[in-house]
């Protein structure tokens, strides 16, 4: 029995800064980033991969960050909540969310914002039925769902 | 979560031999969206996990002599966009898409689906219909497996500890013949199914010529139902003939009782699939 954790070295871009961390090898990218970098806008929910809740962009796909090692990250490009807008300026997927009310509690929104970013990224005009699709894998427990939707859809319109 | 040295090595050969040496001690990490969970849950405590993501190639999908070759780290986002596959295989560009969320399917891959046989994956039941096999590779050298031979129980394939999957091969799809695959979900969209059903078929005057079905999440590895596909073969396809030989997969079915299912439940519904995925395939209503 090992009393002392492995640690290896990670070195990730986030949001365009690099950084460099050592850590025990059994933590997960979702801590990695929110303990080890700070990086609280990314949430942990389920901690199985299921709600969506910790939704990153991980070499230009998105995946969830709570069921990936972070050593498994080494090397990696990662945009997460805090990269989505361009300094004061916000998404326009983050506009819609607020302009239609796409967030009750919050939790899920960064997931959400995360999600819907990349679903408009590889379908600029999705049907309803391509974002709920898309969008099956994010949970939202205050069941906003059609707000969601609507601001997804307003998003597409923006652009 | 258990401690363990993370190994990321970035050669096909390097792989081998980390497995050669640790063998029995070491686990295999691809896409990692179902080892991970295993190892937060501590289900399981390898000293060492060899990660793939550093290794180049084996992600390529070709067709050589009406077979498909598809490289073991393959994505499943990209099975299930390959227009390769959807030409070759419809079947399994379906089976693929259905799996969990884009999120998971992005990072996913074919080996590493394989390899971890949890009988309630979905393209297990489409797999064994199409014929597919596997490559196996080690230091020994490389061998092929039917995928009916690789399945052995729950979460337990036949591939030896020091192996990774190289290749999966799956024979083209009879073009012209129906096919579906049936994923029945009395939950959510992205959840396991509580019984999936894949199956061809085609009809040649007036009689059954080709049937082939297997089902999923209801049994210790997906099941071919070899009885259904032998009662039909060369018979007329008409709705009561159907509706009788699916019958008999409620006694090739062995369906344990979870959240998705009583086992009941799932032997009843292991029926009703089959007769509507039969439908389906033959053009009978």
């Amino acid at each position: 029995m090992t009393t002392t954790p492995v640690r290896q070295t990670v070195t990730v871009t986030v949001n365009g800064q690099e950084y460099t961390r050592e850590v025990p090898t059994y933590r997960t990218l979702v801590d990695f980033i929110r303990y080890d970098l700070g990086l609280t806008g990314t949430k942990e929910a389920c901690s199985v991969g299921v709600c969506g809740a910790c939704t990153i962009e991980l070499d230009g796909r998105i995946a969830a960050s709570c069921i990936t090692l972070a050593v498994r990250a080494d090397g990696a490009n990662i945009t997460t909540i805090e990269g989505v807008a361009d300094g004061d300026t916000l998404h326009p997927v983050q506009e819609a969310f607020i302009n239609y009310g796409g967030f009750q509690c919050g939790a899920c929104t960064p997931g959400q914002i995360m999600a819907a970013k990349a679903l408009l990224e590889h379908n600029s005009s999705p049907s309803e039925a391509e974002i709920k699709e898309w969008m099956m894998g994010n949970l939202c427990r205050c069941t906003g769902y059609y707000q969601i939707i609507e601001s997804i859809q307003a998003a597409a319109e923006a652009k | 979560m258990h401690d363990f040295t993370f190994h990321a090595p970035d050669s096909l050969s390097a792989v081998l031999d980390l497995l050669a040496e640790h063998d029995g001690d070491a686990k295999l990490l691809a896409g990692g969206t179902s080892l991970t969970t295993l190892l937060k849950q501590s289900l399981i405590a390898p000293d060492h996990i060899v990660s793939l993501h550093r290794v180049p190639g084996l992600d390529s999908i070709e067709v050589s002599n009406g077979e498909l070759r598809i490289g073991g780290l393959t994505t499943q986002r990209d099975m299930e966009r390959s227009s390769v596959v959807k030409e070759h295989a419809p079947l399994l560009a379906e089976a693929y898409r259905r799996v969990a969320t884009v999120r998971i399917r992005n990072v996913a891959t074919v080996g590493g689906g394989i390899a971890q046989a949890d009988p309630a994956m979905d393209p297990p039941p489409s797999l064994l219909i199409l014929g597919a096999s596997v490559v196996a590779t080690s230091t020994r050298g490389e061998r092929v497996i039917p995928i009916s031979e690789v399945y052995a129980d729950y979460y337990e394939t036949t591939l030896e500890s020091d192996e990774i999957v190289t290749e999966l091969r799956v024979p083209a799809q009879p073009s012209g013949a129906g096919w579906t695959y049936i994923k029945y979900l009395p939950r959510t969209e992205d959840d396991y199914a509580t019984v999936s059903v894949a199956a061809i078929g085609s009809v040649e005057g007036g009689s059954i010529a080709d049937i082939r079905v297997a089902l999923g999440a209801v049994a210790p590895t997906a099941v071919r139902a070899s009885v259904v596909e032998e009662a039909l073969a060369g018979q007329a396809p008409t709705l009561d003939a159907l509706r009788e030989a699916s019958q008999a997969v409620a006694d090739i079915v062995d369906p344990t009782d979870d959240p998705r299912g009583s086992a009941w439940y799932k032997r009843d519904m292991s029926v009703v699939f089959t007769r509507r995925a039969l439908e389906q395939v033959l053009g009978v209503s």
